[in-house]
C-alpha cells in the first residue's frame, strides 16, 4: 500500500501482509520525504536554521518554531519577554486547533464522510487567515524569533481571535452532530485500532494518542513552558484507547484551545516583544532538552552548542514518527479498510516522520 | 396498394421504432448522466459551503461537455499484464446491460421502448443484475490488487443485496398481482393507494438494497476511495472509464425508476384517485413558472451579460414548460368539447413530469445520503445485508401476505388496506430486531473468543 495511495497522508508506504482482508503483519517504509533537516543545522547559525523547522510539521509550523526557539534561548538563558509569550501561546493553540482540523477532515474523509472535510477547511482557514495577517505567510510561518517575537501583534488581531473562537464554538457541535453519535461512524472506530496504557508507554507514544489511552500527560501541564501555566484548561482522556476515544480526545482538545485563546486574549501584558539578544548567537557551550505540546504529541529539541554561531548537533524528537512505532501493534488483527482509519487517527505528518 | 402501406407502416412500427427510441436513448442518456453528476456536484458543494463547477457556462452548466470531450480524447491507456480482450469487453458489458434495462421502462404510460412486456419488471431487475458482470470481469483482467478486490467485494454485495432487494420486490408484487409495468401502476390506480404506503418495510428495505447494488455511499465499498484507490476501476482510464461511470448512474436511474413504479405509483400523480384534489394537476405547471420566475428574479445579479441572458432563456424554457404542461389541463375549462382530444396529451406529459419528478426525489435522497454519512466497513455491510435485511425481506413477505389474505377475507380495499397491513409491518420489523440483537450478542461472544490470537502472525 502506498507510497502513491489517496489515504497514506503524503508518502508512507505500509507494507501488509493479508490473510483474506485481515491484516497479520505490516511493516511501515519511511524516508520517502527525508531532507536531512539535523544535519542542515550543523551548518547552518541558529537564526538561520529557525525556518527550516517550520518544514518539518508544515501543517502546525508555528508548533515546530516554539519548540525551536523556547529550546535555543533555553540555551542562551534568555527569557522571552511576558508579552511575546501570551502572543506565542495564542497563536499556537490556535494551530492546533488548526491541525486537529486537518487531522479530523481526512480522517472522516478515510472512512468516508465526505462533508466534514470541507466544514474543517472553512475554520482552518480562518485560523490560516489570522496567521497571514499576524506574519506574512499562512503555512511555514516562521511566526516566532530567537528571544521573542519579531512582529507587534496587528491592530485587530484580538478582535480576529475573538471572533474565530466565538464562531468556533458553534461550528465544533456541527462536526460532533455529523459524526459523533453516528451508527456507521462508531462502528468504524470503536474498537479499531485498541493501544493500551502500558503499550502506548512503551512505545513512547505522546500526545493525543497517548492520553486517548488513558494516561493523563500534557507537557502544557506538567512542565509549563510559553505562558501556559497563566491559564485554566482540562486534559481530556480516553478510556480503551481505541480510534473512537482518539477521536473524542482530539475533538475536547479543540475545545480547550479555543478556552484557552479566549483567556489570553483577555490580558495581553503590555511590553516589549523582543528580550535582549544580540545580533550574532554565540551560546555557551553545552547541551539542552526542550519539548513542548505539539499538536501531534511531544516535540523535543535536543541542542548541543560547542560555543560557536552554529549548532554543534540538533536532535529533533518528532512526535509522528515516535507515535507510528505502535501502527504494527494497533493493525494487527484488522481488516484492510480498518489500516486507513488507524493511519489517519494516528496523525502522521510525513514531512516530520523523515524530516 | 393500402394494404401493402399499412403493412410497411406495421413492420415501421414493429420493428424500426424500437430501435429508433434506442438509439434516442443511448444518445440522450449520456447527457442526462452528465446532467445528473453537475447536479450531484452543484448539491454537494451547496451542502458543503462551496459552489461547486462555476467555470465552465454560467454556473457551470457546461461542465458536462467539457468533462465529456475531456474523457472522450484522454489517452487510452490498458496495463502491459492486463487481458486485453476482457479488458475491452468488461466496461462494454457493464453499460450494456445498464442501458437495455432502461428498455424495459415504463417512463410514462407513453413513453416505453419494450411495450407491454409480461414480464417487464422481472426482465428490468434480471438484466440490471448482469452489469455485475462487467464490473467482476473487469477486476480480474486489469490484473491488479486494488481491482480484482474491489470486483470481489462488489459481487458479494451485489449478491448479498440482491436477494433483499428482490425480496421487497416480491412483497410489492403480491399487491400488484402482475409483472407487467403498466399493469402495476393501473393496479395502484384501482387500489387508490401507493403500494410504498401499504408496504412501508418493503419499500424501505428496497431502498437500502437499491442503495448497496449501484455501489453508492455509504455502501460503495467496490469503489471505496480511501482504501482501494477506485476498485474495480481503477486501472481503467478516459473512455472505458467513463462507460462505467455511465453504468453506476444509469443504475441509478433504474433502481429508482423501479421503486417509483412499484412503490411510489409510478407516473400518477399524488391521490390520483380522488377528484376534489384535481387541482394539483396545477402544480407542475406553476412549479415550472415559480423556476422561471427564480431566474428572473436572480438576473440582475449575473456578472456578466452572457449569464444575464442565459438566465432569461432558462425562464423561457421553464415558461414553454409551464404551457405544455398547462395546457391539457385548462383547455376543457375554455372548451369541454377538447377534453377527450386532450387525454392522452395529458396523460403522457402530466405522467412523465410526476416520473420524472419522483426519480429525481429517489436519486436526491441517495446523494444526500452520500454527503451525510461514513462508509461501511466490508463485514458491517455484510452484517447488515445478511443479517438484517434478508430476514427483515422475508419475513415481510410472509406477514404481508397474511395481510393480505386478512384483508380480502374482510374485504378491505385501498386506504383500508393499511389496517391489515400496518401491523403486519410492525411485526415484520420487531422480528427482524429481535433477530438482530440475538445476532449482535452471538457476535460480541465470537469477537472476545477471537480476540486471543490476534498477535499470533
Amino acid at each position: 500500500m502506498g507510497p502513491q495511495h489517496p489515504s497514506t497522508h503524503g508518502v508512507l508506504r505500509v507494507v501488509l501482509k493479508l490473510d483474506g482482508e485481515r491484516v497479520i503483519g505490516s511493516e511501515c517504509v519511511i524516508g520517502y520525504l527525508h531532507r536531512g533537516v539535523e544535519k542542515i543545522a550543523e551548518n547552518r547559525t541558529y537564526q538561520q536554521f529557525a525556518p527550516y523547522v517550520d518544514r518539518m510539521d508544515y501543517v502546525a509550523a508555528v508548533s515546530n518554531g516554539l519548540g525551536y526557539c523556547e529550546a535555543i534561548e533555553k540555551l542562551l538563558i534568555v527569557e522571552a519577554p511576558p508579552r511575546a509569550r501570551v502572543i506565542r501561546t495564542i497563536l499556537t493553540e490556535l494551530q492546533r486547533i488548526a491541525s486537529h482540523l486537518l487531522w479530523l477532515g481526512t480522517h472522516a474523509l478515510d472512512i468516508g464522510a465526505l462533508t466534514p472535510l470541507f466544514y474543517c477547511f472553512r475554520e482552518r482557514e480562518e485560523i490560516l487567515k489570522i496567521l497571514e495577517k499576524y506574519c506574512g505567510a499562512r503555512l511555514t510561518t516562521h511566526a516566532f524569533r530567537i528571544g521573542g517575537l519579531q512582529y507587534e501583534a496587528h491592530d485587530t488581531f484580538e478582535k480576529d481571535v475573538e471572533r474565530f473562537c466565538k464562531d468556533f464554538e458553534s461550528r465544533i457541535v456541527e462536526y460532533e452532530t455529523l459524526l459523533t453519535n453516528n451508527r456507521i461512524w462508531i462502528g468504524r472506530t470503536k474498537g479499531v485500532g485498541i493501544l493500551t496504557a502500558e503499550d502506548a508507554i512503551a512505545f513512547g507514544v505522546t500526545g493525543p494518542v497517548l492520553r486517548a489511552s488513558g494516561v493523563k500527560w500534557d507537557i502544557r501541564k506538567a512542565m509549563p513552558y510559553a505562558a501556559y501555566d497563566q491559564y485554566k484548561f482540562e486534559i481530556p482522556v480516553g478510556t480503551t484507547g481505541d480510534t473512537y476515544d482518539r477521536y473524542l480526545v482530539r475533538m475536547e482538545e479543540m475545545r480547550q484551545s479555543r478556552l484557552i485563546c479566549l483567556q489570553a486574549i483577555e490580558n495581553i501584558p503590555p511590553g516589549p516583544i523582543m528580550a535582549k539578544v544580540g545580533k550574532v548567537l554565540k551560546p555557551p557551550p553545552g547541551e539542552v532538552y526542550h519539548a513542548i505540546e505539539a499538536p501531534k504529541g511531544e516535540l523535543g529539541y535536543y541542542v548541543v552548542s560547542d560555543g560557536t554561531v552554529q549548532p554543534y548537533r540538533v536532535r529533533i524528537r518528532p512526535p509522528s514518527f515516535i507515535n507510528l512505532q505502535a501502527f504494527d501493534r494497533m493493525v494487527r488483527g484488522h481488516l484492510v479498510a480498518d489500516v486507513v482509519a488507524i493511519i489517519g487517527t494516528i496523525d502522521i505528518v510525513l514531512g516530520e516522520v523523515d524530516r | 396498394m393500402q394494404a401493402a402501406a399499412q403493412a410497411t407502416l406495421d413492420f415501421l412500427k414493429l420493428y424500426w421504432a424500437p430501435l429508433l427510441c434506442g438509439v434516442v436513448i443511448v444518445a440522450v442518456l449520456p447527457l442526462i448522466v452528465g446532467y445528473i453528476v453537475l447536479v450531484e456536484r452543484k448539491l454537494m458543494a451547496d451542502m458543503q459551503a462551496r459552489l461547486g463547477p462555476m467555470r465552465v457556462g454560467p454556473h457551470g452548466l457546461l461542465q458536462p461537455i467539457a468533462d465529456a470531450v475531456k474523457l472522450l480524447i484522454k489517452e487510452d491507456i490498458i496495463p502491459d499484464d492486463a487481458d486485453k480482450l476482457v479488458f475491452w469487453l468488461a466496461p462494454v458489458f457493464s453499460v450494456g446491460a445498464a442501458l437495455l434495462a432502461i428498455a424495459g421502462l415504463a417512463f410514462g404510460p407513453a413513453f416505453q421502448i419494450a411495450q407491454d412486456l409480461n414480464i417487464g419488471l422481472l426482465f428490468v431487475v434480471g438484466i440490471s443484475a448482469l452489469g455485475i458482470f462487467g464490473i467482476v470481469l473487469g477486476g480480474w483482467a486489469s490484473n491488479s490488487h486494488y481491482s480484482l478486490m474491489g470486483a470481489l467485494r462488489s459481487s458479494a454485495q451485489l449478491v448479498s443485496y440482491e436477494t433483499a432487494a428482490g425480496m421487497a420486490l416480491v412483497c410489492g408484487l403480491l399487491f400488484a398481482g402482475t409483472l407487467n409495468i403498466k399493469s402495476i401502476v393501473a393496479a395502484q390506480v384501482t387500489q387508490g393507494v401507493w403500494f410504498g404506503f401499504l408496504a412501508p418495510v418493503a419499500f424501505f428495505t428496497y431502498l437500502v438494497a437499491s442503495i448497496a447494488e449501484t455501489n453508492r455511499a455509504p455502501f460503495d465499498l467496490p469503489e471505496a476511495e480511501s482504501e482501494l484507490v477506485a476498485g474495480y476501476m481503477t486501472e481503467f482510464s478516459g473512455f472505458r472509464w467513463s462507460l462505467y461511470f455511465l453504468a453506476e448512474y444509469v443504475n441509478m436511474i433504474v433502481v429508482a425508476s423501479v421503486a417509483t413504479t412499484l412503490f411510489l405509483g409510478g407516473w400518477l400523480r399524488p391521490f390520483a384517485n380522488v377528484r376534489w384534489l384535481n387541482f394539483l394537476d396545477l402544480l407542475p405547471p406553476l412549479l415550472m413558472i415559480g423556476v422561471a420566475g427564480y431566474c428572473v428574479l436572480r438576473m440582475p445579479k449575473q456578472p456578466t451579460r452572457v449569464q444575464q441572458m442565459f438566465m432569461l432563456a432558462v425562464a423561457g424554457l421553464c415558461l414553454v414548460v409551464a404551457l405544455v404542461l398547462a395546457a391539457p389541463v385548462l383547455l376543457p375549462f375554455v372548451k369541454p368539447s377538447l377534453k377527450e382530444a386532450v387525454a392522452p396529451f395529458y396523460a403522457g406529459i402530466h405522467g412523465g413530469f410526476w416520473f420524472i419528478f419522483k426519480v429525481s426525489a429517489y436519486i436526491y435522497f441517495f446523494m444526500w445520503l452520500r454527503f451525510t454519512i461514513p462508509r461501511y466497513r466490508f463485514d458491517q455491510l455484510m452484517r447488515l445485508g445478511w443479517h438484517f435485511l434478508i430476514p427483515l425481506s422475508i419475513i415481510n413477505v410472509l406477514v404481508v401476505g397474511v395481510a393480505l389474505i386478512v384483508g380480502s377475507y374482510f374485504n378491505l380495499q385501498g386506504w383500508a388496506l393499511l389496517l391489515a397491513t400496518t401491523p403486519a409491518a410492525i411485526v415484520a420489523l420487531v422480528a427482524a430486531l429481535v433477530i438482530l440483537s440475538l445476532d449482535q450478542k452471538n457476535q460480541a461472544q465470537q469477537e472476545s473468543a477471537r480476540a486471543t490470537d490476534f498477535y499470533a502472525g
